[in-house]
């Protein structure tokens, strides 16, 4: 049966991600065991399971900031170059195209919203010290470009009435979108998005589901989403793949992973209390 | 030649001024678990140390020479005055440089700084008011070789400071394994937030944990001073390199800050007979860094140190 | 934190104490005057230890510095009874002014004003105050101003800041011929300044490069140790250095010979040269600051502020943490062997014990008493600090002010942590750290959520 899976969790055509067999350990504990996947390029993936399933696990390895005792996670940029990314520090991984949020919104508190969506713009620049201190025309230009393509983005995530607002100052959603604003302004090609939905109210939710939507095909970015809440999945993820104990236990489209019968097990009633929540408040 | 002559000399010297390392050490190795800071200032913490078993049996000894049961008498009154006036004087520490930070919830530089500045305010202090020369302890023992072992001449200072060492650790041990306050001291060091959860007093833990560090860092001035004369700057490199040896056992470890205080001693001993003794103190820096770069946990420690 | 009321003897003494702030108050406030009693009062010697401190308690000013934290204990209880209208009118106050001073032709204003008094200020002082003025002060803004990047753009604590400016003294001595040790070719003094910079930058590259990737208290404590032994090897390489006795030759005096441009910087030790040199290191400094200014806000500063807010959110953002963090140290070591230079050249010769470890600690006094990240702050902070001890140079010993120094990092550390001219997005983090939100410095475990 997991032959059946693992192949559903790879069966696709121009993968821009790879992730091969990956085991990544903590001492005495094993936080993903043989987990394969891959993810086409210009798609949603969906990535769940019940907490403890290894999900941010999963995007830490991605994104370089844990490295896997075995396997291989490779990114494929559209001229075909594949290139590992086990191994890279963190911003060598962002540099490559993929970027990423964090599950509890990770912002340059003390800095204006713009602020940090130009750091995140700046990371595609050029200059350096000497530039900035003999203010070179490079360097003035790529400034004024910084500040442009800010503003740019925040009016992408409906932002740009609180550009000058500290970060620490906005709203929760507000907050959210930021992060993402600023992950967006890296140019990645592929973004990861670690529970963009949590904490935030049913209002909030759709334009979420919207901005992702858009950011997908607008931006033409992939988006590997990690999500608890099954409505937004259900809507907007073409594919699904479920982990739970670190191991992939189901992967297909959103509908075929709900009939499931080893993910209904592994929420055993989270399905139906998120369920239920949602009826409720939404 | 290098290593080979004099080597058992060497060696003893090394063990003996590497018990003086642990001591001192352990009072960094402790805040350190329970803070997660370096207390800088622990260097005249244990200078002051020094200062009281010098205040005491010089007013006590005066200018006699004590024999017998009478210097096992003074030598435990120096240990217990220089271990009450260091616990004394960390304990203040605690209460004055770190706790108003504590309440405040100031970000980890702060008491980096406030530790320097405690540090310098200090010994500058102890400089002004004790004047700036080196004074001598008055003996509560002579000190000779007691017995030569395969040519190295093991004197009472050695003794002394091995048998005091030795007996401060076993009663730390105990003290840590048994206690309440050491069950204490390891649930914070562990986890301060659960801790505090599940009812432990941080507060309380962490100011006896000073103190704790205080008196055995306070007795090893004392011993120091025996040794070597107590003067206001005495605390400085004795300090760097008691640290050395904690990061080196690795860093709130207390076996481990044991053990590096006597590799310490040994390995700086034994790079006289190598080196221009000028350089031995570039010895234990050169250490420190080498370890911090190529192995941050010490020899037994955690994994702490790098940035990620 | 102490056992709930009930359970305790109301009546007792101690009880009462405890309950009682303003009581606690009292007390830390006697407690706080005797201490400084005793730092002002008579010293100690060794063969009379206590005599420093019943000398104190006998003289009269002892009892003069009690009544003065008496009286401020009287000051912040009554305060307190009437908290709000004095809170409120302190509070209109201040936000006037910061509301002034963030239109930006008044900053600038003050800055051109400054400026001003600067260039002329030699003319109005005595013979003792032009030289104050070249060699404590205007080098040790300097020196603050550099370690500023290091510490407050950068977020990284360097306890052997001294080091650098032992390079660059060393490298202008080196290169001009005047160690044991030759160069390949001797220059002039004037491009000895270049070549001591670029040693300097590299000396910062060489130490950062391995010890930046550790934890903030890590790297100070190895900072501080390179900063002890920078001193210790300056003594030992005889053969390179000169060790004990100091350099060989006399570094021969700044001086510019470009372009048609022909100016030997006269000997310092005479006076009326004063103000030459002055001018000189004020030329440094106002080129230094205008391009720290810049660097402060642009991709390089913000790269910075990122690393000191969040370094695991900094590095998503494709931030390479050591790269930034070794420009900062390199930035702040050339500065530091600008300074270096300046005073090789100034003062011809020199020894090991110039280069004595404290000053680092000095160097950060001054920059935490400023105001950690701000230039302004960094300026004024070490102009005030290094004029203080001159204009008490009668009431207070040259050698007690380490404890002076000290006792003022810790209580800025717990009144005034942003320090006397905060930048504000220092003074934010800070307020942000203190409750809860973010780390305000480069010193926190970085941990991703596993």
């Amino acid at each position: 049966m997991s032959e059946a899976i693992q192949e559903r969790a790879v069966d696709v055509e121009d993968p821009i991600l790879v992730v091969d067999n990956v085991t990544l350990r903590f001492g005495g504990v094993t936080s993903l065991a043989d987990v394969s996947l891959r993810q086409g390029r210009g798609e949603i993936l969906a990535v769940i399971g019940p907490n403890g399933a290894g999900k941010t696990s999963l995007f830490n390895s991605i994104s370089g900031v844990y490295r896997p005792q075995e396997g291989a996670i490779t990114f494929n940029d559209p001229d075909g170059r594949a290139t590992s990314v086990i191994g890279r520090s963190p911003n060598r991984v962002t540099r490559l195209g993929v970027a990423r949020t964090f599950q509890n919104i990770r912002l340059f508190n003390a800095l204006t919203a713009v602020e940090n969506v130009k750091i995140g713009v700046e990371s595609r620049q050029r200059t350096g010290p000497v530039g900035a201190m003999l203010r070179l025309p490079y360097a003035r230009r790529e400034d004024r470009e910084s500040d442009d393509r800010a503003f740019e983005l925040l009016s992408f995530v409906g932002l740009q009435a609180r550009a000058n607002a500290l970060a620490a100052s906005l709203a929760y959603g507000e907050q959210r979108r930021l992060e993402i604003a600023r992950a967006l302004a890296t140019r990645p090609q592929l973004l990861l998005l670690d529970e963009p939905a949590a904490g935030t109210n049913p209002v909030e939710k759709r334009d979420l589901e919207a901005l992702i939507r858009r950011i997908n095909t607008e931006m033409n970015v992939s988006v590997l989403l990690i999500e608890h809440d099954m409505r937004l999945v259900m809507s907007i993820a073409s594919r699904v793949v479920v982990l739970n104990f670190g191991r992939v236990i189901a992967a297909g489209t959103p509908a075929e992973v709900q009939r499931t019968p080893a993910v209904v097990e592994a929420y055993l009633g989270t399905a139906a209390a998120e369920g239920d929540g949602d009826a409720a408040s939404g | 030649m290098c290593l080979t002559h004099n080597f058992w000399s060497f060696l003893v010297i090394g063990l003996s001024n590497g018990f003086l390392y642990a001591l001192i050490a352990l009072g960094y190795t402790l805040v350190y678990g329970v803070l997660q800071l370096i207390n800088f200032a622990h260097s005249e913490v244990f200078m002051s140390g020094a200062f009281g078993g010098l205040f005491v049996l010089n007013k006590v000894i005066g200018n006699g020479t004590p024999h017998g049961a009478a210097s096992v008498g003074y030598v435990i009154l120096g240990i217990i005055a220089g271990g009450f006036v260091g616990g004394l004087v960390a304990f203040l520490l605690e209460r004055v440089a770190y706790r108003p930070l504590r309440r405040r919830n100031a970000p980890k530089l702060a008491y980096l700084i406030s530790a320097i500045g405690a540090s310098y305010f200090m010994f500058n202090l102890a400089g002004k008011e004790f004047g700036r020369n080196s004074v001598d302890i008055a003996s509560p023992y002579t000190n000779g070789t007691v017995f030569t072992f395969l040519g190295a001449h093991v004197q009472t200072d050695y003794l002394v400071v091995a048998g005091v060492a030795i007996g401060m650790l076993v009663f730390l041990d105990r003290l840590v394994a048994r206690t309440r306050l050491g069950q204490g001291i390891r649930a914070v060091a562990q986890d301060a937030d659960t801790a505090s959860l599940l009812g432990v007093d941080i507060n309380r833990v962490i100011s006896q944990t000073f103190i704790i560090g205080g008196v055995l860092g306070g007795a090893a001035g004392f011993l120091f001073g025996l040794q070597s004369g107590v003067i206001y700057s005495m605390g400085t490199v004795p300090g760097i390199k008691a640290f050395t040896a904690a990061v080196l056992g690795g860093i709130g470890n207390i076996r481990g800050a044991v053990i590096g205080g006597l590799v310490l001693g040994v390995v700086e001993s034994l790079s006289v007979s190598c080196i221009n003794a000028s350089w031995t103190d570039v010895i234990a820096f050169g250490i420190l860094v080498v370890v911090l770069l190529v192995r941050p946990t010490g020899i037994l420690g955690e994994r702490l140190g790098r940035s990620a | 934190m102490t056992a709930p009321a009930a359970t305790r003897d109301p009546g007792s003494a101690w009880a009462r104490y405890r309950d009682n702030k303003d009581l606690q108050r009292l007390a830390i406030c006697l407690v706080v005057g005797a201490i400084v009693a005793l730092m002002t009062g008579k010293s100690g010697t060794v063969t009379a230890p206590t005599s420093g401190i019943t000398g104190t308690f006998k003289s009269s000013s002892a009892y003069v510095w009690i009544g003065i934290f008496v009286a401020l204990w009287l000051l912040l209880t009554v305060r307190d009874r009437y908290l709000q209208s004095v809170q409120s009118a302190t509070h209109v106050l201040t936000t006037n002014r910061d509301r002034v001073l963030a239109i930006t032709p008044v900053k600038w204003g003050i800055y051109a004003a400054g400026l001003v008094v600067a260039i002329a200020l030699p003319h109005f002082v005595n013979n003792f105050w032009q030289e104050v003025l070249v060699g404590q002060i205007a080098p040790y803004v300097l020196l603050a101003v550099g370690l500023n990047v290091v510490v407050g753009f950068a977020g990284l604590l360097d306890l052997g800041y001294i080091a650098f400016y032992a390079v660059g003294a060393y490298s202008a001595a080196y290169w001009t011929g005047s160690l044991p040790a030759h160069p390949p070719f001797t220059v002039n003094p004037f491009w000895a300044f270049p070549l001591a910079i670029a040693a300097a930058m590299l000396a910062g590259v060489i130490l950062g490069a391995p010890t930046l990737r550790l934890r903030g208290d890590y790297l100070a404590i190895v900072t501080l140790g390179f900063g002890e032994i920078i001193q210790i090897v300056a003594n030992n390489l005889t053969s390179v250095t000169g060790g004990a006795q100091g350099i060989t030759k006399a570094v021969p005096s700044f001086s510019v010979h470009a372009g048609g441009l022909h100016y030997v910087w006269p000997l310092e030790l005479l006076p009326g040269n004063h103000y030459r040199w002055y001018y000189l290191i004020l030329a440094l400094i106002v080129v230094v600051l205008t391009a720290f200014h810049l660097l402060e806000n642009s991709r390089v500063g913000r790269a910075w502020m990122a690393i000191r807010e969040d370094e695991v959110a900094a590095e998503a953002v494709g931030i390479n943490p050591l790269k930034y963090k070794v420009l900062a140290f390199a930035i702040g070591a050339s500065t530091s062997g600008v300074a270096g230079v300046f005073f090789a050249s100034k003062n011809g010769t020199f020894t090991p014990p110039d280069f004595a470890f404290q000053a680092s600690i000095l160097i950060l006094v001054l920059v935490i008493f400023g105001g950690m990240g701000s230039l302004p702050g960094a300026v004024i902070g070490a102009a005030v600090l290094q004029w203080l001890p001159q204009a008490l140079r009668s009431h207070i010993e040259q050698q007690d002010l380490y404890i002076y120094y000290g006792a003022l990092l810790i209580v800025m550390m717990i009144f005034r942590p942003q320090g006397l001219i905060p930048s504000r997005r220092r003074a934010r983090e800070i307020r942000m750290a203190e409750h809860g939100v973010g780390s305000a410095d480069a010193m926190a475990q970085p941990g991703g959520a596993p």
